[in-house]
């Protein structure tokens, strides 16, 4: 089968890190990324199902991937060679559409009895994720045993398996794993003001959930492109503003004062959708005394000032996948939500591009420049592929 | 004696014409059948400036006595003057406001007034810096005030000095610097750079706070001050009228108001006084060093090239005595220096914009600033009708940077890119967003303890083009960055010839085109 994959190589990664820090994208051509023509998965154990992938989004982390930049921590939670892909819809080989949710969890990986964050159905802290009778491999796209999207076949497990309600095209069934990422981020969130910092995906998915779960009193989001503020808007942020404008912004919607370039006060609740060095420093230069960092966007190694954090004695929260949510006082599987979300706020309008997998590199450029070419989620369509 | 301004025809003999552009210049060939209108050569100046004051203070026009007869000891005196928003470019010295003073402080001192204090009049304009006080006032007059804090600078923000005198018949508010209204005597000493400036709107403006000052800066005023240049048909003047009329029973005023004559640019830039056709070899040669060395520099050196600068302006008149009757004889001589007569109105009007208007002296000319001086200030030189008529075009020629002074126009800032990324109607804005931003606590801070200007100050920019933005059908500037004029909600162009073209889109085929060749400063009598 076809399928775009991923080796252990430390010097196409140097390669990819070097090309990716020319120009976005660029690693798929000299990293550790290919298609390969290999065989489909096996089935592991009991309870594994063929799947025949539909659409797969590139996200923000498989970018990471490609150009290099994704973090050594890593390292010892993914297992090489493995397929990219988790943002996927696709065909089981019994019948039916499904979405898979990437978590590999202890039900995955047969890890019986299965640990106390499983236990309680948070798969996303699951302690055994390099464990069980797969090899290591934190999500679906990671792990050498599963496949992932970005090809023509791959395994799942029941646990990780969502029947497609027949109302939701594949568009929108395949913006359910980020949705679910944007829905277990922000969650609870409680406050007057609220700020998603980047507007890409997960950026004006987390609009979309805080404007479905949570009732911010001013929400307001930072976006490059001005496409990005278009959906921004449309997805329900009062104020959309350019990343140079937010500081200014936000001094004024919070009435605060400054002290050198550090506001008095500042918004309640950021949500850091990027996850860069930049985003988080901005982060703590804009939450007020006391406030809530998100960190939704996937952080690498940075280089942060954190006395702010320290000084003004912010909160800076990870938020890693999904599992089960609590809300108005009910558990509720965030995939759940999130499929509630998607329908709701018609996320499947975000999809703006579709790819045939011999045409990867262009994907992959094409979605680490979405932005600037007015493109939000680039998916890969397998639909039209030989499963051969 | 000087040459009346006046209308030209161009024809295929006429050279290009020169065009202000921000910190530099450009000639622009304009088609056969457009109009320039060329201001008046510079009117005599007085032969002895404090001599003519000597005598406008003994002999006062209007209900006053002389300001001999109103001085005594143990009195409380206050002089207000304006703020170095005027005149422009700054004068070279000695500025008017210090021979004034100077003058009457001397009166103050033989009279034994002991209780004077100076305020500069700014309104909600940024403080001035002590270089530019002691340019307005002179260092004897600076250092003799200024170490014992009686030279102050009104603070429109600072509630306990503020004082409400009255209300008007319309229900305005008349909330005045206490120290000014509590006076025994308050001395007005005005530049009357244009016909706007002066009467009751110097206290109205220069000395009340945000609460009042929103009487008559306000859209739907703007919109009613047909033109603002034109007192008797300016709603702003009325408004200012009401609450001065107020203010003038609660306190004696004696007002001092000078006028200037148009010798607006020193030697050096001699080229920009005269008219093409008769510029010499060396104003040729002089415009071609100074236009190329401009476009050759950075734009913060040529700014500071050109704000270096000190006109060479001089006293045309001086009168005294009660506000209004002083007024009247103050815009008697506006007019002989500024008025040109025009017939009929244009498709299309074309200007010239300089490095300099009121709210940019020793700053930068932001994008705000240059809406308000092309569509503001320039657009409403006229009397009768405006140069353009309805539905038709102006096209402005300036640089118009995505760029703002940090410390003198922080509001600015934000209003730029958070309420006109939302809409560009003035009523709109005004409604939605006015309050909050006057109100802001921190352009209040710095209004009060740095040299910003007022939190609501940027409105006020955009309120004095709303006349204009309701009149016209369209606003094209040529040379301007591209995104910088979009946010504003206007059309950019590279070059006037494109400009033309567009405008044409709008007002249709073969437009008329008139030209206002300014500065020079002048006033059209548009029939």
């Amino acid at each position: 089968m076809k399928a775009v994959q991923v080796v252990d190589s430390i010097p196409r990664y140097g390669l990819a890190k070097v090309a990716g820090s020319l120009a976005p994208g660029l690693g798929a051509k000299l990293g550790p990324v290919s298609l390969v023509d290999i065989d489909e998965p096996d089935l592991p154990a009991a309870g594994w199902h063929r799947v025949r992938p539909r659409l797969s989004g590139i996200c923000g982390s498989d970018l990471a991937t490609v150009d290099g930049k994704s973090s050594p921590y890593f390292q010892p939670l993914v297992s090489f060679p493995f397929v990219l892909g988790h943002e996927i819809v696709g065909d089981l080989d019994g019948g039916g559409r499904v979405v898979i949710e990437p978590v590999l969890g202890c039900a995955a990986r047969g890890v019986d009895p299965p640990c106390r964050e499983c236990a309680a159905g948070r798969t996303d802290n699951c302690e055994r994720t390099a464990f069980g009778h797969i090899k290591p491999g934190l999500q679906t796209g990671y792990c050498h045993d599963t496949g992932g999207g970005w090809s023509t076949s791959m395994v799942a497990h029941e646990s990780q398996i969502h029947p497609v309600p027949d109302q939701l095209d594949d568009d929108a069934a395949v913006m359910v794993e980020p949705a679910a990422c944007a829905v277990h981020g922000v969650l609870g969130v409680e406050g007057s003001t609220v700020l998603v910092l980047g507007a890409g995906t997960l950026g004006l998915c987390a609009i979309a959930a805080l404007r479905r779960f949570t009732t911010p009193g001013t929400l307001i989001a930072t976006a490059k492109h001005p496409e990005q503020r278009k959906w921004a808007r449309e997805l329900g942020a009062d104020v959309v503003v350019e990343p140079r404008e937010t500081h200014r912004l936000i001094r004024r919607t919070t009435r605060s004062l400054k002290v050198g370039a550090t506001l008095s006060g500042g918004v309640d609740v950021v949500v850091d959708c990027v996850g860069s060095a930049k985003s988080i420093e901005e982060s703590l230069a804009v939450v007020r005394p006391g406030g809530d960092v998100i960190l939704l966007g996937m952080p690498s190694t940075v280089t942060v000032d954190l006395t702010p954090l320290w000084h003004r004695q912010i909160r800076v929260r990870g938020s890693y996948a999904y599992g089960t949510e609590s809300l108005d006082g009910e558990p509720r599987r965030t995939f759940d939500l999130a499929f509630e979300l998607v329908e709701h706020a018609r996320l499947g309008r975000l999809v703006s591009a579709r790819y045939p997998l011999d045409r990867y590199r262009e994907a992959i450029d094409h979605a680490a420049n979405a932005g600037s070419r007015g493109a939000v989620k680039v998916v890969f369509d397998l639909r039209g592929e030989k499963r051969r | 004696m000087s040459r009346p301004g006046f209308v030209l025809e161009v024809d295929r003999s006429t050279p290009p014409i020169l065009f202000h552009h921000g910190e530099g210049f450009r000639l622009e060939k304009l088609p056969a059948g457009s109009r320039v209108v060329y201001p008046a050569e510079p009117v005599d100046p007085l032969d002895d400036p404090e001599g003519a004051i000597r005598h406008a203070l003994e002999h006062p026009v209007g209900d006053s006595e002389p300001l001999r007869a109103l001085l005594r000891p143990g009195m409380k005196l206050t002089i207000a003057f304006d703020n170095e928003a005027v005149p422009l470019p700054p004068m070279a010295g000695p500025d008017n406001r210090q021979r004034v003073i100077e003058a009457v402080l001397e009166l103050a001192a033989e009279a034994g007034v002991d209780d004077v204090v100076l305020i500069a009049a700014h309104g909600l304009h940024r403080r001035a810096t002590e270089a530019e006080l002691r340019h307005m006032l002179g260092d004897r007059v600076y250092d003799a005030f200024a170490p014992h804090g009686a030279l102050q600078q009104h603070d429109a923000e600072d509630h306990d000095n503020l004082i409400v005198v009255g209300q008007t018949a319309e229900g305005e508010y008349v909330e005045v610097n206490k120290r000014a209204a509590t006076s025994d005597l308050l001395v007005y000493v005005n530049i009357n750079l244009v016909a706007m400036d002066g009467g009751h709107k110097s206290t109205m403006t220069g000395l009340v706070s945000y609460r009042s000052l929103k009487h008559h800066h306000n859209v739907v005023g703007m919109q009613h001050s047909r033109s603002f240049m034109d007192p008797p048909n300016s709603e702003l003047h009325n408004a200012t009228w009401r609450m001065g009329r107020v203010f003038a029973q609660h306190c004696q005023v004696f007002q001092i108001e000078t006028t200037l004559n148009s010798d607006t640019f020193p030697s050096q830039f001699g080229f920009l006084q005269k008219r093409e056709w008769e510029w010499s070899i060396r104003d040729r040669a002089s415009y071609l060093a100074t236009a190329k060395s401009l476009e050759a520099c950075p734009p913060a050196l040529a700014r500071k090239v050109m704000h270096g600068m000190k006109s060479p302006q001089k006293m045309t008149s001086v009168q005294a005595g009660e506000v209004e009757a002083v007024h009247r004889l103050t815009l008697d001589e506006v007019h002989r220096q500024h008025l040109v007569p025009v017939e009929g109105q244009a498709d299309i009007l074309t200007m010239g914009l300089p490095y300099v208007g009121p709210y940019n002296v020793n700053s930068i000319m932001n994008p705000l600033l240059v809406m308000c001086l092309g569509l503001g200030y320039f657009f409403n030189l006229y009397r009768g009708r405006p140069l353009v008529r309805e539905g038709g075009v102006v096209i402005l020629s300036h640089p118009t940077r995505w760029e703002f002074h940090p410390v003198h126009h922080p509001s600015y800032i934000d209003f730029f890119e958070q309420v006109l990324s939302e809409t560009t109607d003035p009523l709109e804005i005004e409604k939605k967003f006015e309050e909050d931003f006057a109100n802001d606590p921190w352009y209040i801070h710095l209004y009060r303890n740095s040299y910003a200007y007022h939190g609501v100050h940027a409105f006020y920019m955009w309120y004095w083009g709303a006349h204009a933005l309701q009149h016209v059908g369209g606003v094209i500037i040529v040379g301007g960055d591209p995104k910088a004029v979009r946010r504003m909600g206007f059309k950019p162009a590279s070059t006037m010839r494109d400009a033309l073209e567009m405008a044409e889109d709008v007002v249709g085929r073969n437009p008329s085109i008139t030209h206002l060749h300014a500065p020079p400063i002048l006033l059209a009598d548009v029939t």
